[in-house]
């Protein structure tokens, strides 16, 4: 998907759109860390929001950083 | 239950998705020009792109659902749909198949039909294509208008106008490269919104294993149980799932359904569109983590007292599509429910722009450019696959509504799969791999093995012949009928289709070349290292299929 030279790969799309959700849901995780929701979910004392809205980032970034070759 | 309870930043994020998709539709639309462009997306992506979107185009929300209650029913027998139903046919299309359809450069799996026999054929698939492809299209609509009606209170026109009109305008503005860019982005976040599911469920129980020590054995195994279908939850022997799945129904939808093989065309060169299929292979093999693994963890929830997990009930009858999004409630808080619910609807969304940017391609060259306008220029011909793709959502907005007044039509959704292509990968076998199949024999072969298919459904529906007959054994279930059925529309299409080759014109070899193995040469390309051969990959996959199923034997 390279041929054109203007056009962004699909893996930035994938990227910018992880990072984005990503950070939507680890900043929530903070919010909750200090104020926890009144009904608890299943296992919501390992505060999924953080340590999962992490991992999204961190593979945003990732695709990111791919260098399409077309 | 109550409605899943969506908060402001669930919000965002559901809407944020919205936004990014219709951005890329506009985005796009500058590098779409011409009609190659449109319809097969400049064939310039390369196999990773072009393989997740062949996976991706299969992965709906529906399937995901369905699947995962499919396991809470019938117990880790899905992960043969995953497995011994996509794999091997997925590295045959790669291996044995790509080199035809791609080297004739034709733009739809109709036009191989064309090439190989004659266009009474071609626009016998063409329809009964797009029949499928609009009726499934509809269904898939409506059937995401149900879920989030029940399990968030959105209102039903809203919801399916509101995907149905964001569908249209990215596949309008620049057809299969927007619709393949959905569907990655939709991929990741299947696997990112649904995976947690599975991973929450192994911690919350203990572990993989002791999952796997809590279902019955029944439920445990693949194949120890398939010599006596009484003792399987799916209730179906070895030889229905070897020949009715493994065989018919896997190779007959992921070597000749043009949604898939669609993803393939749009492949840069030989070896990319080779690479197509055997690269979403892995994908496809690891699925069942999500699927498999959350309905076995659903299943488990559910056997226990003092869990509070229950699936909902409708009527009296279980709701078995209920366990993934009851999992998603029981684990996600505020922030990932907005996530599960965006990869749900990405899902949905996706399965809908893949229906639809094939319709277009089929509707176009195979009915509109073959049929009605003949001398039809590139710019008119871009300019109809737009129109088709307008047209093609009000006729699966239609559907829908008409689904929805009839909702026992999704009872349907299986079978119409075995009425189209379970004939059609057997006139694709003869007509790629015996140069003698006549064009005649592939038309009245294909004709019978359709009609033969849905008389079976419609016999064994209304009880004029009983279900074990097809499937010979004294118990069967719905899910075997339907692979068993598959499998004689198959046998009746090779057979009539020989039969009938032996009396009708052949075709002169001199045509066949480049079509039918045996009358072309092998290509030999410039020689590359083995971890670029498409033969390395495919064989990796297969030795991995083999490892899991003698695993979970």
């Amino acid at each position: 998907m390279t041929e054109n030279k203007a056009m962004k790969p699909i893996w930035f799309f994938v990227g910018l759109m992880l990072i984005v959700v990503g950070g939507l849901v680890f900043l929530t995780g903070i919010y909750l860390y200090f104020n926890p929701e009144s009904a608890h979910t299943v296992l919501s004392n390992t505060y999924p929001n953080l340590w999962w809205g992490g991992i999204m980032i961190v593979f945003g970034i990732f695709m990111l950083l791919i260098k399409d070759e077309g | 239950m109550g409605n899943i309870g969506l908060t402001l930043v669930d919000w965002l994020i559901i809407a944020l998705y919205f936004v990014f998709v219709l951005g890329i539709g506009f985005y796009l639309k500058r590098y779409t020009k011409s009609q190659e462009d449109f319809f097969l997306a400049g064939r310039k992506n390369n196999s990773w792109v072009a393989g997740l979107a062949f996976l991706s185009a299969n992965l709906g929300a529906l399937e995901l659902m369905g699947m995962t209650g499919n396991t809470f029913k019938y117990g880790m027998y899905v992960a043969h749909f995953y497995w011994i139903g996509a794999i091997p046919a997925m590295l045959f299309l790669g291996i044995y198949m790509m080199p035809f359809y791609y080297s004739a450069r034709i733009k739809s799996v109709p036009g191989y039909l064309k090439l190989r026999f004659d266009e009474k054929t071609r626009v016998l698939n063409a329809v009964s294509f797009a029949f499928m492809t609009l009726l499934v299209s509809g269904i898939n609509l409506y059937a995401m208008a149900l879920v989030l009606h029940t399990f968030l209170g959105w209102n039903w026109d809203a919801s399916m106008w509101a995907s149905a009109l964001t569908v249209a305008v990215y596949v309008t503005l620049s057809g299969l490269m927007s619709a393949i860019f959905t569907e990655i982005i939709q991929f990741f976040l299947i696997w990112f919104g649904l995976f947690l599911v599975s991973i929450m469920g192994i911690i919350e129980i203990g572990s993989v294993q002791e999952i796997l020590s809590r279902i019955p054995e029944s439920f445990a195994t693949l194949w120890s149980t398939s010599a006596d279908p009484s003792q399987n939850g799916m209730m179906v022997t070895w030889g229905g799932i070897v020949l009715g799945l493994g065989f018919v129904l896997s190779f007959g939808y992921w070597t000749t359904d043009f949604l898939v093989v669609q993803r393939a065309f749009s492949a840069k060169d030989l070896r990319s569109a080779r690479m197509t299929p055997i690269l979403a292979s892995f994908f496809k093999m690891i699925l069942p983590f999500i699927v498999v693994l959350g309905g076995l963890i659903a299943y488990i929830l559910a056997h226990d007292p003092g869990s509070g997990f229950r699936l909902l009930t409708d009527g009296g009858k279980i709701n078995y599509d209920s366990a993934l999004p009851l999992l998603i409630a029981r684990y996600y808080p505020t922030g990932l429910i907005g996530l599960g619910v965006t990869a749900l609807l990405a899902g949905f969304m996706a399965g809908q722009a893949g229906n639809i940017s094939a319709f277009n391609t089929v509707w176009t060259y195979d009915i509109y450019h073959s049929v009605i306008n003949k001398k039809a220029s590139d710019d008119h011909l871009l300019w109809m696959g737009r129109v088709a793709t307008v047209a093609g959502i009000i006729l699966s907005v239609g559907t829908a509504y008409w689904a929805k007044s009839m909702p026992t039509i999704m009872d349907y959704m299986q079978a119409i799969f075995s009425w189209v292509n379970a004939p059609l990968f057997a006139t694709m076998l003869l007509g790629m791999f015996v140069w003698w199949i006549t064009p005649n024999g592939a038309f009245w072969g294909l004709l019978t093995g359709m009609v033969t298919s849905f008389s079976l459904f419609i016999a064994v529906k209304f009880d004029w012949i009983p279900k074990t007959l097809i499937t010979l054994s004294d118990v069967a279930s719905d899910m075997a009928a339907n692979f068993w059925r598959a499998w004689w529309a198959w046998l009746i299409t090779f057979l009539v289709t020989i039969i009938v080759s032996f009396f009708t014109r052949k075709k002169d070899e001199k045509e066949l070349v480049g079509l039918v193995k045996g009358l072309t040469e092998e290509t030999v390309g410039k020689p590359v290292p083995l971890l670029k051969k498409p033969e390395f990959w495919a064989v990796l996959s297969l030795i991995i299929l083999i490892f899991l199923n003698v695993y979970f034997w």
